[in-house]
């Protein structure tokens, strides 16, 4: 799959956005195709298949950025989106500036094994109905199984007036599989995705019968789950899942366009003691076949293994061109767009926390009582205070030191600065999970990781006393 | 711009014997300037375009779309969707809207104000919000941005039964992004204004919204633990019904995923509460004359008197469900299948204003704010845990601010537990208007 775009054209495109003047001028064009099937209620209901083509394009005047985007991707289609853009910078300097743009090679991250296209509708079809089988399979209690596959192709090529040029060809695979099970006390939910940077081979490393069952099992364990704590309790989160807690709670508050607006928590504190020594969160562009993974950012810049937090004190933050360049320092690759008609900006890619040294099984032994969080769903976090909030989808009651009962979906809540403050163990083991990131609109795969560790204190809002 | 009625209906006309096709064809323009500091940080004009094709074909369906108005891609999408139908199981519900004989009401959604504002006073706009926020409340600490939009758009569905649609609307709204700070309590908030064009938009509401949203919880302690009677404000009442007609949704009820399956008829909740949908409602901000599949929106009593009343059905969950579609199809743009969703919801008001509300609470929690609703509510078995903040009520008055909270119950409780509903509807920019709801015996989990 290849973009047919002369490079002599993005050339002139370049040239024409800043013909009315300007500092900086960027072409990005995508072709994605995507494929979506979902089954539900025993059928497969929905196979889609989907195209889009187009060019985004924005100046740099002073501070100030003209963005136009068009899915006419022909010269003149460039040019009348050029010229768009370069609308807003009128005022400026003035005359003819042309670019040569230097080809950036870009070694890809991941190797593509099959590339979903040379895989049948048929076979992706069978696939999500043997997760349907499984799931029902695993259980009487199991009412309802809803499952989707989903892969996308997505080739851009990104230019600018710096004289980069850079491409990329990005595949991705994911599964999920959603379960409903009934019993006495009503019906409870379980879910599993999978979802990597590689192409169909997924499968032959991640067994589909284990994902359905992973699933299904969550479901009806929570069948017999008492209500949730209300109040402080300490908590053992799994490794894996637990990752999205990083990224809310404190990741977002690292992203470079918060910090240059003094809207973020960490702002000024490079240097500074901002989270337990047991911590160092790194986030990581290049960890093979991560559904956050990519050889280059949305802007061309190579994406890189950026440490955040190291030893508990703040490092660096992630930055995109746009504020990089403002601050005169490089991009650390984290500028990300959700398509061509989006405006990039910092994003993160894998958010994680490396591990320690204590061992998982001993740090539960350690745990009077509390909750043994084994998968986190999705949160939210307000960047310029800290706050977060983020959902227990399975999560068991610990007793004296050992896992017991399981508990009913609820929040957590607290305060991402305070949170880093109370890990009081960090274990040996470590898993990532992937996710959808969502930022001003724009919505990017991200993943997330963690080892097993243990949170001294943190509000739950259940609706049993504490 | 090319005609998009005629493009859906050269598709439509393609369908062979036997065969079923549907076209939605969608156009918009917009522009969104955001300001910073006294200048433009960035400005964005864009148009975009696409087709999304539904062959329905031997009871199997198929879709594909093409991000753009080229017929020729069109033409490609048409055999996509096609081929992926050949994928599909055999659903014997499958099909597309059929014309029902509901004529659609007039609805006048387009405000040609909107399409010549020059950009020179979508930028001062703006500005003049950052200006009125940063010298409105010496708290402000910063202001991280603020911003003008505005969009027109417009949309045609054909099909082979003889659908043939267009609608048509403008929107248009202003929003501050503001951090305020007192000793070393940091808050933030948003505010904005809405309207249909920009004579509709005002930008001193939008500010003095930013600027309370911002100020107000300064100062908060996190309380300890308690079970409360809590008043939800206009705005968060509204997350809570767009909750619960997601659960009313014939789609999910068919698919043994809804906590009020088989239970038309019910009293679930207080007999003081009624909960309409009516996308005719021009006030609201989802108003629509048609749905996404071509079929007259219309008024549909959800719950009545606290009796459970309706589903809402688009073409197939109401085959599924042997009944007919309450006009209820919506999609996400071209790129999506209709699915069922509500538009224009709304609580039919009280008599009580909200300090009247308060005055009846000893003990309780006005939440001004909840956060977390995506993790935190579980449409299936009706578990609600969400992160909030307000301020507490003690003796009939307000008493001080509270955060870093979550207050829990299952939806099934809240509904039964409703004390009163407000007398003060508000239209909000999203498918549900607000209006203050008081709830008994809500579980609040602080320090």
């Amino acid at each position: 799959m290849t973009l047919s775009v002369d490079q002599d054209d993005i050339e002139q495109t370049l040239s024409l956005a800043l013909a009315g003047g300007g500092d900086f001028a960027e072409v990005f064009i995508e072709d994605r195709r995507s494929t979506g099937i979902s089954l539900d209620d025993g059928r497969v209901e929905e196979i889609t298949t989907g195209r889009d083509r187009g060019a985004g394009i924005r100046v740099v005047v002073g501070d100030t950025t003209g963005f136009a985007h068009t899915a006419d991707i022909s010269l003149a289609g460039l040019a009348a989106a050029a010229r768009a853009a370069a609308a807003v910078a009128k005022g400026g300097g003035g005359g003819v500036q042309t670019v040569a743009l230097e080809r950036r090679d870009s070694a890809p991250t991941s190797a593509i094994e099959i590339y979903p296209e040379s895989v049948t509708k048929a076979t992706k079809v069978a696939l999500l109905e043997r997760a349907d089988e499984i799931a029902r399979g695993s259980g009487s209690a199991i009412v309802q199984v809803s499952a989707g596959y989903g892969d996308s192709r997505r080739h851009f090529i990104v230019a600018n007036s710096d004289g980069v040029y850079a491409e990329d060809d990005q595949v991705r695979t994911r599964i999920f599989v959603m379960c409903v099970a009934n019993g006495d006390t009503g019906m409870q939910t379980g879910y599993e995705s999978v979802a990597h940077t590689i192409g169909y081979e997924l499968f032959d490393r991640m067994g589909i019968d284990e994902i359905a069952a992973k699933a299904a099992n969550r479901a009806i364990t929570k069948l017999s789950a008492r209500p949730a704590p209300s109040g402080i309790v300490p908590i053992v989160l799994k490794s894996g899942s637990g990752g999205i807690l990083f990224h809310e709670a404190c990741g977002h508050g690292l992203e470079a366009d918060h910090i240059v607006k003094d809207a973020s928590v960490y702002a000024h504190r490079v240097g500074e003691l901002v989270a337990s020594p047991l911590v160092t969160l790194v986030d990581d562009g290049t960890v093979t076949d991560e559904w956050g993974t990519s050889s280059i950012d949305d802007e061309g810049y190579p994406t890189q293994r950026n440490v955040l937090i190291k030893d508990g004190i703040l490092t660096d933050y992630m930055w995109d061109l746009l504020r990089a360049r403002k601050e005169g320092r490089p991009s650390s690759g984290n500028g990300r767009r959700q398509s061509y008609q989006h405006l990039p900006m910092v994003r993160m890619t894998n958010t994680y926390l490396l591990p320690g040294a204590d061992d998982p099984e001993e740090i539960i032994a350690q745990t009077e009582s509390g909750v043994y969080v084994a998968h986190l769903g999705g949160g939210q976090v307000n960047t310029a205070t800290g706050d977060f909030v983020f959902g227990m989808t399975e999560a068991y009651l610990i007793e004296n030191g050992e896992i017991t009962e399981p508990i009913r979906d609820a929040n957590l809540i607290g305060n991402g600065p305070d949170v880093l403050g109370k890990i009081d163990a960090v274990g040996d083991d470590f898993d990532m999970c992937p996710g959808t990131c969502g930022k001003d609109g724009q919505s990017v795969p991200v993943g997330c990781g963690q080892p097993t560790m243990r949170i001294s204190g943190v509000t739950v809002g259940g609706t049993a006393g504490a | 711009m090319p005609e998009l009625l005629e493009i859906a209906q050269r598709i439509a006309a393609q369908a062979r014997p036997g065969e079923q096709i549907e076209a939605y064809v969608s156009w918009h323009r917009e522009t969104e300037v955001r300001a910073f500091e006294g200048a433009v940080e960035s400005l964005s004009s864009a148009e975009a375009a696409g087709v999304g094709i539904r062959v329905i074909s031997g009871q199997r369906q198929g879709f594909a779309y093409v991000g753009d108005l080229d017929e020729s891609h069109a033409r490609e999408a048409l055999a996509e969707a096609r081929d992926n139908a050949r994928f599909s199981s055999i659903d014997e519900h499958a099909g597309v809207a059929a014309p029902d004989g509901v004529a659609p009401e007039t609805i006048e959604l387009w405000n040609e104000a909107l399409l010549d504002y020059p950009n020179e006073k979508k930028i001062a706009c703006a500005l003049e919000l950052e200006r009125l926020v940063r010298s409105g409340d010496p708290r402000i600490r910063q202001v991280v941005s603020t911003d003008y939009g505005d969009a027109c758009g417009e949309s045609a569905i054909a099909n082979s039964l003889g659908i043939a649609t267009t609608s048509r609307e403008t929107t248009c709204y202003v929003s501050a992004d503001v951090v305020a700070g007192e000793g070393d309590d940091t808050q933030t908030g948003g505010g904005y204004s809405v309207g249909r064009g920009p004579d509709e938009i005002i930008v001193e509401r939008a500010a003095k919204d930013a600027i309370e949203r911002a100020t107000r919880l300064l100062g908060a302690t996190k309380p300890p633990s308690a079970k409360l009677a809590v008043i939800f404000d206009p705005r968060v009442t509204a997350t809570l019904i767009s909750i619960i007609a997601g659960t009313l949704s014939g789609e999910e009820v068919a698919r043994g995923r809804s906590l009020f399956a088989d239970r038309i008829g019910e009293e679930v909740a207080a007999s003081m509460l009624t909960l309409v949908d009516d996308p005719t409602d021009i006030r609201a901000f989802g108003a629509s004359a048609i749905d996404d599949e071509g079929l007259a929106c219309r008024r549909n009593v959800l719950i009545e008197d606290g009796q459970l009343a309706k589903y809402l059905y688009d073409t197939y969950s109401a085959r599924t469900a042997n009944t007919v579609s309450t006009g209820s199809a919506v999609r996400g743009g071209f790129k999506s299948m209709p699915g069922v969703g509500a538009r224009a919801l709304c609580l039919v008001p009280g008599e009580l204003d909200q300090p009247g509300m308060i005055a009846s609470i000893e003990n309780g929690l006005l939440v001004q704010g909840i956060s977390g609703v995506h993790s935190g509510v579980n449409r299936v078995s009706g578990d609600f845990s969400v992160g909030a903040e307000g301020v507490m009520i003690r003796g009939g008055r307000l008493a001080e601010p509270v955060r870093e909270i979550t207050i829990a119950s299952t939806i099934q409780k809240m509904l039964q537990n409703v004390l009163a509903v407000g007398n003060d509807l508000e239209w909000l920019p999203s498918s549900a208007a607000g209006v203050s709801l008081a709830i008994g015996e809500i579980s609040m989990s602080g320090a």
